[in-house]
């Protein structure tokens, strides 16, 4: 546990380093959130009726969602991973006594982590001072605030199980930037990304809620806004659990099967 | 002319030596596309207008937007890559070579895989066209070919700009991505939508709005003003400031001398 408390502080503090990087996606998040804000409003002026969220709930999910949109992007991967996989390195961190799995995956969540940390603090309190109709509403109960920040840190877990996925397949394909490509873009929709799950037609919903595409984002920002509650929201709870665990299990049997298989070419 | 189509094919050449990646890279941007494409379509199974336009119209507008940015990336994608030339030493042998600069950097990189997100925007289109309850008499349709070269000429512009800025910093700018990559994102929606503010900017600082708003009210039938048609045009006049900038940049350049 104390190699994987080290693997994790090392990898923060290397990817805290990238101050501009930050400065510049939060002009990103903020143009992106106003955007998303307006054309809601303007869905929502059409026929209030028709919206599955409250305008308040959506305003709140889209603030949520661009704090912290690198702790679930499906489009962010830690290149060094690759670049071992593909240049043949693989050989030196196979012979270090940790498992490489949970070590990819420390080092994936502290990139995450280290990323957030930088941006979420100015979106959320300019987020929290905006005119009424664009601003971010807190949850009403300590509970509600705990429990999304208990349903984030699975949601990250999740979306890591499955970039573990990716990462292992690149074992097999030597490039996978096609996959990386399906994967970041599939993903990004059915994650809720661009327009929230609920939004979604009632049988693809159901579906979509079931697989681990739901258990990320959707789930800690539907927690925030006050979409969830009661029952619906422990199943939503227990569903993370499911697939948190199921992807560790799977990610670590494809990962053990192509380390065994592994041909590092000579050179 | 002839130089850039040898460039052209030589890229292409190059890019199908890796078929299974080129395929699945283009399925990529092609997925990209559509899941904004789906998105819009799961917005309008609940509401049936925005902003006064009906899905169709919507799309009109989508797809031109797609259209304009993918054909610009297709030929201006060496723009994107200018930071790597500029840092890597690469822009001092375009510097000694007896052809324009821009020629130069245009043609150092063509990038087919962005193909994905043309075919999605020309699918939108296909679709969106006989749907809209747009009658299509011949003026109709200039306007429509208008609005996507002139679309494209503007986001030529603003990945001029993009370039231009790496003259000063060496490393490429990412909030410049606000104005590419999130007026291509955003103009899902007719821009008007998105309130006066927005609707301002994109009309006298990046003329984005002039060859997707004003145009379309023009197609669907919302006003018959010919300045409305003609919007398109005037966008062209934002690049002279794109052009100026990035000379002015070459004047100042200096080797980073790796």
């Amino acid at each position: 546990m104390r190699a994987y408390a080290a693997i994790f502080r090392v990898q923060f503090n290397n990817s805290i380093q990238y101050r501009a990087a930050a400065l510049a996606g939060l002009s990103t998040q903020f143009a992106w959130g106003f955007m998303y804000i307006l054309a809601f409003q303007a869905f929502y002026a059409v026929n209030p009726a028709a919206f599955p969220m409250t305008l308040e709930q959506t305003v709140s999910y889209i603030w949520i969602q661009q704090a912290f949109l690198a702790l679930f992007a499906m489009w962010a991967y830690d290149y060094d991973i690759f670049d071992a996989i593909q240049s043949g390195h693989i050989s030196y961190e196979m012979v270090r006594p940790v498992n490489l799995y949970n070590r990819w995956y420390t080092q994936t969540i502290a990139n995450r982590i280290a990323r957030v940390a930088l941006r979420c603090a100015p979106i959320l309190l300019v987020a929290l001072v905006l005119p009424a109709s664009m601003r971010l509403v807190l949850p009403s109960s300590a509970v509600q605030m705990g429990l999304f920040l208990l349903s984030m840190l699975m949601a990250a877990c999740v979306a890591v199980g499955i970039v573990m996925l990716v990462y292992v397949s690149a074992f097999s394909s030597i490039n996978a930037g096609g996959t990386r490509m399906i994967m970041a873009s599939g993903g990004e929709f059915l994650t809720g990304g661009i327009i929230p799950i609920p939004f979604f037609p009632a049988g693809l919903r159901t579906v979509v809620e079931l697989s681990p595409f739901g258990a990320m984002q959707n789930t800690p920002l539907l927690i925030f806004s006050g979409y969830l509650q009661g029952d619906a929201l422990v199943r939503a709870l227990a569903i993370q659990v499911f697939w948190l665990a199921a992807l560790a299990v799977v990610g670590q049997f494809f990962m053990r099967r192509a380390l065994r298989r592994v041909t590092v070419q000579g050179g | 002319m002839k130089l850039y189509f040898k460039y052209f094919s030589m890229h292409l050449r190059s890019q199908m030596q890796y078929k299974s990646q080129f395929f699945l890279s283009t399925l990529g941007q092609f997925l990209v596309a559509f899941g904004t494409f789906l998105g819009l379509q799961f917005l309008f199974d609940r509401f049936d207008n925005v902003g006064g336009f009906s899905y169709e119209e919507v799309l009109i507008g989508f797809a031109v937007m797609m259209m304009a940015f993918s054909t610009s990336e297709l030929i201006g994608r060496g723009f994107d890559r200018f930071p790597l030339l500029l840092g890597n030493g690469g822009f001092d042998r375009v510097l000694v070579r007896p052809r324009n600069e821009i020629f130069q950097v245009l043609a150092s990189q063509v990038e087919f895989t962005r193909l994905g997100r043309y075919v999605q925007a020309v699918a939108v289109l296909i679709f969106a066209l006989p749907r809209s309850g747009i009658d299509w008499t011949w003026d109709k349709i200039a306007v429509l070919c208008l609005m996507i070269l002139c679309g494209a000429l503007v986001f030529f512009g603003l990945f001029m700009v993009y370039a231009a800025f790496t003259f000063f910093t060496v490393q490429g700018l990412e909030f410049m991505n606000i104005l590419t990559d999130g007026t291509r994102e955003h103009g899902r929606l007719p821009f008007g939508v998105y309130g006066d503010g927005i609707l301002k900017f994109l009309t006298y600082v990046v003329p984005l709005a002039l060859i997707q708003y004003y145009p379309l009210l023009y197609l669907v039938g919302r006003t018959d003003e010919v300045r409305f048609a003609l919007a398109p045009l005037a966008s062209l006049v934002f690049l002279l400031p794109c052009w100026a900038f990035f000379r002015f940049g070459l004047r100042h350049y200096k080797s980073t001398g790796s």
